[in-house]
């Protein structure tokens, strides 16, 4: 019988290696998986390169992390959200290095990373300083610049339900990386408010098949706190 | 007294609430539209109801509506900037791969964009000030700005201390290049033509020497 739901946070988080690249969902606090994040400092693996939106708020979750100093890079769109104390510290201490990508250019390298497509040309960020050193073509009359896909070794994502073969839904705006950081990755850990029996779920409604899952744990931790 | 103070005393100049409105004005029913963080987000506020128009939100919601009353807020549902929103009847949700798909897939119809600057050949800039700031933070402004087909800025005429925001090159970092359709003031409406910035309306008792005195690039009449 197949069953990916883990009995507690240190089956989920057993084997992450130190220098993973681990792509994180969420945008802001709104689908960021918390308490796995907690789970992952507890874990101790370290020289890591963090993918996600931002770059945390105050001194919890994706900061808090940050503030182990296990993370070496973030790769990120926006490391400016409110109160954005912990990685502005360590990045005017030199102690954090940042990848600035285009959010879309983001989302795509991470999507195409889940679908084998190794690199791809696209028109974000032609002529801007975010193009340095990427190679340009002219295709059809308009120009483009090379973008390379970015798999994960481990994406942590928070999902609203979740059946034992790890297929998923998501809640409303809470969707928005996790599905993609889920295919980009070799090992995906799952977050998840609610366990359901394999099979209630409608076919017709599952955003994340499981195929793309490895581990799920329950976290019912109730609601969200917008930062 | 400099130019710019000159020039908007002998008019009244447009809020950036009434440069919202005047936006608004210009979009008709059917039409799909991101709206940026900051001020463009307000032209929402001034679609009326009735006039059937969908707004895309790049966090991954389709058929967004107005804030929600206190008690009716669902916490996982906000926009790009972060704030609670609701959802239209026909609205959809979506990851955020596809989210920049349908925009980079030029599938809008019109994005609104505040600014810093923007540039005679229509060039934009509207993520960052300086090379030299702390992180660089730029998020979906560049994939909005290179992917919707029609670019239109809304921004105040000048600086505070009274320096052009259209110019003949941006001096600021880029966010596209050769993008913006028009631009929203509170001076003008201002389109982009490949012979530079053509003026469309003023407000009242503003002439064109005057808007072209606190104009970096030149202006003509559309």
């Amino acid at each position: 019988m197949i069953n990916k739901i883990v009995k507690d946070m240190a089956e989920a988080m057993a084997g992450i290696r130190d220098g993973s690249v681990v792509l994180i969902g969420g945008f802001g606090s709104i689908g960021q998986p918390n308490v796995l994040i907690g789970g992952l400092i507890e874990q101790g693996a370290k020289d890591l390169t963090v993918v996600a939106n931002n770059s945390g708020v105050g001194h919890v979750g994706l900061a808090a992390l940050l503030e182990t100093g296990r993370v070496r890079k973030i790769i990120c769109s926006f490391p400016r959200t409110a109160d954005p104390v912990v990685f502005e510290k360590l990045w005017r201490e030199g102690r954090i290095e940042l990848e600035c990508v285009p959010q879309g250019t983001m989302a795509e390298r991470m999507r195409a990373a889940g679908a084998g497509i190794p690199a791809f040309f696209t028109p974000t960020a032609v002529g801007t300083k975010l193009a340095a050193g990427k190679e340009e073509r002219e295709i059809n009359g308009r120009r483009y610049i090379l973008e390379e896909a970015l798999p994960g070794d481990v994406a942590l994502v928070e999902a609203w339900e979740a059946d034992r073969w790890g297929n998923l839904t998501y809640k409303s705006s809470a969707r928005n990386f996790n599905p993609v950081m889920a295919a980009a990755a070799k090992l995906t850990i799952v977050q998840t408010q609610h366990i359901v029996e394999l099979g209630t779920l409608d076919a017709e409604k599952v955003v994340t098949p499981g195929i793309y899952v490895n581990r799920v744990l329950h976290v019912p931790y109730g609601e969200p706190t917008v930062t | 007294m400099n130019a710019a103070a000159k020039v908007l005393a002998g008019c009244k100049p447009m809020t950036r609430r009434e440069i919202a409105a005047r936006l608004a004005d210009d979009i008709p029913e059917g039409w799909y539209v991101n709206l940026g963080i900051g001020a463009p987000l307000q032209v929402a506020d001034y679609v009326p109801a009735e006039r059937e128009v969908i707004f895309q939100s790049e966090n991954g919601v389709l058929g967004m509506g107005p804030a929600p009353a206190p008690e009716n807020i669902n916490r996982w549902l906000i926009n790009a900037g972060k704030q609670y929103v609701t959802l239209r009847p026909g609205g959809s949700y979506m990851h955020h791969a596809d989210s920049f798909a349908l925009i980079r897939g030029g599938h809008l119809d019109l994005c609104v964009l505040g600014a810093f600057q923007v540039a005679e050949n229509g060039d934009i800039a509207n993520w960052s000030t300086s090379d030299n700031e702390s992180a660089p933070a730029v998020g979906g402004a560049m994939d909005l700005a290179a992917g919707t087909p029609r670019l239109w800025v809304l921004m105040e005429h000048t600086t505070k201390t009274g320096e052009s925001r259209l110019v003949r090159r941006c001096s600021y970092p880029l966010t596209a290049i050769g993008v913006v359709k028009r631009v929203y003031t509170n001076l003008a409406v201002i389109d982009m033509t490949n012979e530079g910035f053509a003026v469309r309306d003023m407000v009242p008792g503003l002439t064109l020497d005057a808007l072209q005195s606190v104009t970096d690039a030149p202006l003509r009449m559309a």
